[in-house]
């Protein structure tokens, strides 16, 4: 196994762990954040600003590099432009999200602890994400 | 007015928690060259590319193992899905074709795009927090007040 694919598995540890440090495994804990009109729990937020903080430093130093620390092209992301799919997209996420209570990554990690509602959630978001592939980039077609 | 649930609220782990995940991405990108957005990283391997399928399992894998793993030191904090399975089946239908079509979530555009200063993570951003902000609200207090 190379030492990128061993650093990928460590970092997905890594980022599981925080989701279940944070809280934010827990979806009844993100609908507590999403419910501004009840009683709110801010504290999702200070996930985000522990994140920010620490991968912004990480950002800076690796915009300034043409390969990663293993050798592997820095791929980030170029600027793309704000337009309809990226604001529907959020969007249509976003109520996924608050119906649920579940984004990507936290769904991930209570299948992992054996929740058979986030293996239902988890398969679903696969057929969604399959059902964009065949959308954005259908089969070729025999001539 | 805002009313906090100061007994939920938990500054202290929510924090660590999210320096964790920012420690996570920072190894991505540093060490990989990539970024730590879920979505993209899941949404990537039902579009196989040679040579671009073993670090994407690889993350996936330790992302599911990490629950295995908290709980061979420490009780596995109490996980909570009220949500029913027809409301789970259409949610996550659409958050898979959202995340792939606005090209990310929370993690991609909230956590690595805002720490990179991306005009346009911060645009998917507030369009997802508001629309999960209006969801929840007609959820609890419209449909279910």
């Amino acid at each position: 196994m190379s030492r990128s694919v061993t650093a990928s598995f460590l970092a997905g540890l890594l980022f599981g762990l925080g989701l279940i440090l944070s809280g934010m495994a827990n979806p009844a804990k993100v609908l507590g954040f999403l419910d501004l009109a009840g009683a709110w729990d801010p504290s999702l937020a200070l996930v985000m600003v522990g994140a920010i903080a620490v991968a912004m430093v990480a950002f800076r130093l690796a915009s300034r590099r043409q390969h990663s620390l293993l050798a592997e092209p820095m791929r980030l992301p170029g600027k793309g432009d704000i337009d309809r799919r990226l604001v529907l997209g959020g969007l249509g996420f976003g109520i996924g999200w608050g119906l649920a209570g579940f984004c990507p990554g936290p769904a991930l990690v209570a299948l992992g602890a054996g929740e058979l509602k986030a293996a239902v959630f988890v398969a679903a978001m696969l057929a969604g994400m399959a059902w964009f592939e065949l959308l954005e980039r259908p089969p070729a077609r025999a001539a | 007015m805002l009313q906090l649930d100061l007994a939920a609220f938990t500054p202290a782990s929510s924090l660590a928690g999210g320096i964790f995940i920012g420690l996570a991405a920072a190894m991505l990108i540093l060490l990989n060259g990539r970024i730590a957005g879920i979505s993209g990283i899941v949404g990537g391997l039902l579009r196989p590319v040679h040579g671009d399928i073993s670090w994407r399992l690889a993350f996936t894998a330790g992302l599911m193992l990490a629950p295995l793993l908290w709980a061979t030191v420490s009780a596995l904090p109490a996980i909570r899905i009220d949500a029913g399975f027809p409301v789970l089946i259409v949610a996550g239908l659409l958050v898979g074709i959202s995340v792939r079509y606005g090209a990310g979530c929370t993690s991609g555009h909230g956590v690595c795009g805002l720490s990179r200063l991306s005009p346009r993570s911060l645009v998917a951003t507030l369009a997802f927090m508001c629309s999960g902000f209006a969801t929840v609200f007609v959820v609890r207090h419209l449909i279910g007040g």
